[in-house]
């Protein structure tokens, strides 16, 4: 009996090291991510080479690859995306300085929160887009409309994210502060700055997030430089590849200002206390 | 010296926390605040702190009434507070930022070390224990040389065989520069082991209810038949606080009961 019972568990033992017959080392893990796209990219090239689909409407990567190259070489890409990205730091940079002061003045004042918040968030709750057709009408079709629907975009999570931030300021801590007499701008400094950065870093980024998705509806609605323009572009000329083209040049690009704010903090945030990190120095 | 001179607070509430609280404090005495919940020991300790402001009556600090948090008074709240952001040098010499650097780091250097964490000076608070964070309040707290003291339930967040450590340990720091103690607390044996003089406070509204003379010599020896007396006294009396029947007996189980029920 005992015997029996001893040679199931060495054979359910020998089981389950039979499952896990492949060993990655750590270093290849994070590339585990790149096999499907790669395997999926590499299939459709393979189907297009092979005559299997044409390969118009979606272009197997060696064709975006060559329009990316050529409008690269040409100095297009660039200049789009310098419009576009121009366009998005200023709207950007607009829509932060608003909501964080409004946030900020919310957040720590009962009175001004109870005048400004129930406009603000009436106002937030209107989809975007739907101020377009005002916008064009008030500020024309050129930077000044597209500037201010970006920084629409960006100033509702901010203003949310520092309003939330500046209100959910641990009490006790403020205490040590008044304890130790900070005046007012010390209490700021010392205080108040550095216990919402986490926060305000979080309302950055959604709101940085969100500006890249406007800049697209603002230079939807008539541009003639921008990827945005080159998306439209690339649909009235039939051109697909142009169009991924400047959704990979819109992938990357976000990405890249998304890593700039995250590493620009990052200094300044090492304090925290993540669940997902490991205690110790 | 520290004087309160008929202390009442009301909070906007109605709640009644403190009703004419008057004593003084010596320079370099050690007092102890017992009393139930809700008793006001805390609103009292606030008031001291200049945290909160008394409805009627003045606290005053050698002659200088109190309206706000004032330089000669530090105070250790319950749980470490440390700023989250800062390392615990930094957290320890929060409070003599306006000094110059090199002075400020020799200070702060010789509290950590004078707290056992000289090693930690540039470790985050979060990577503290409770007693090792509590030992760094209370080196931020004496880094400016305050002449009073308020340690709010300092030790109430910590195991037993920590708060009896943390306990010796405060002492050998306020025999350095006496600074005046007031401490809030609701461990009885606490009191006795720190205080010159334990007050007894009465819940509703918040009052003095008996002043408790606790000059034993120190280092006090908690199994000591002296130290047993003044538990006795002060459990007595705390007991008698909260209108509850004299114990006229003076056996163990009678101590044992009262420590388990008057709070």
């Amino acid at each position: 009996m005992s015997a029996v019972g001893v040679t199931g568990r060495a054979e359910i033992w020998e089981g389950a090291k039979a499952v896990s017959p492949i060993r990655l080392l750590p270093v290849w893990r994070p590339f585990l991510g790149l096999l499907l796209p790669i395997v999926l990219a590499g299939g459709w090239e393979l189907a297009v080479q092979f005559g299997l689909s044409d390969g118009r409407l979606v272009p197997p990567p060696s064709v975006i690859w060559q329009t990316l190259t050529e409008l690269a070489a040409s100095g297009e890409l660039q200049r789009h995306a310098l419009a576009t990205f121009t366009r998005v730091a200023v709207g950007f940079a607009a829509g932060v300085a608003a909501g964080t002061v409004l946030g900020a003045l919310t957040g720590y004042s009962d009175l001004i929160s109870r005048l400004l918040d129930p406009t603000l968030q009436a106002l937030r709750a209107i989809p975007s887009i739907a101020w377009v057709p005002l916008f064009i009408l008030w500020l024309g079709i050129f930077e000044a409309s597209k500037v201010t629907l970006i920084a629409v975009g960006v100033f509702f999570p901010v203003y949310l994210g520092v309003m939330g931030a500046v209100m959910s300021v641990d009490r006790k801590i403020v205490e040590v502060g008044r304890a130790f007499r900070l005046s007012g701008t010390q209490m700021v400094r010392r205080i108040l700055l550095p216990a919402v950065l986490p926060a305000y870093v979080i309302a950055l980024r959604s709101g940085l997030g969100l500006g890249w998705m406007f800049v697209v509806a603002a230079e939807f609605m008539g541009a003639s430089e921008g990827l945005g323009f080159l998306l439209v572009d690339g649909q009235q000329l039939g051109k697909p590849a142009q169009i991924v083209t400047a959704i990979v040049a819109f992938a990357v690009i976000g990405k890249l200002t998304d890593w700039i704010v995250v590493a620009l903090a990052a200094p300044f945030l090492r304090w925290e206390d993540r669940f997902a990190r490991q205690t110790g120095s | 010296m520290l004087v309160l001179d008929n202390v009442s607070k009301f909070y906007g509430n109605g709640v009644h926390a403190l009703d004419t609280v008057s004593f003084s404090v010596e320079p370099g005495e050690i007092v102890a605040v017992v009393g139930g919940s809700g008793c006001g020991k805390s609103t009292l300790l606030r008031g001291i702190a200049g945290l909160d402001t008394p409805t009627k009556g003045r606290v005053f600090i050698d002659g200088e009434p109190i309206h706000a948090p004032h330089p000669k008074i530090g105070i250790v709240f319950q749980e470490a507070r440390l700023l989250p952001w800062l390392t615990v040098a930094e957290n320890v010499g929060f409070g003599i930022e306006d000094r110059a650097k090199p002075e400020r780091s020799e200070l702060v250097t010789a509290a950590l070390s004078r707290v056992g964490l000289a090693d930690k000076a540039k470790v985050w608070p979060r990577e503290l224990s409770g007693g090792q964070a509590q030992r760094v309040a209370i080196a931020r707290a004496l880094v400016p040389r305050p002449a009073v003291l308020l340690l709010d339930e300092p030790f109430s967040a910590l195991d037993a065989f920590t708060r009896i450590d943390l306990q010796d340990h405060l002492l050998d720091l306020w025999a350095d520069s006496r600074p005046t103690l007031i401490l809030v607390t609701h461990d009885v044996d606490e009191a006795i082991v720190l205080a010159d003089r334990i007050l007894v406070m009465r819940p509703r509204p918040g009052r003095i209810f008996e002043e408790i003379d606790a000059k034993l010599p120190r280092p006090r020896d908690r199994q000591s038949a002296a130290f047993d007396s003044v538990k006795r006294r002060v459990l007595a009396a705390l007991d008698r606080s909260l209108n509850r029947s004299v114990r006229h007996d003076d056996t163990d189980t009678s101590v044992a009961a009262g420590a388990a029920h008057w709070w």
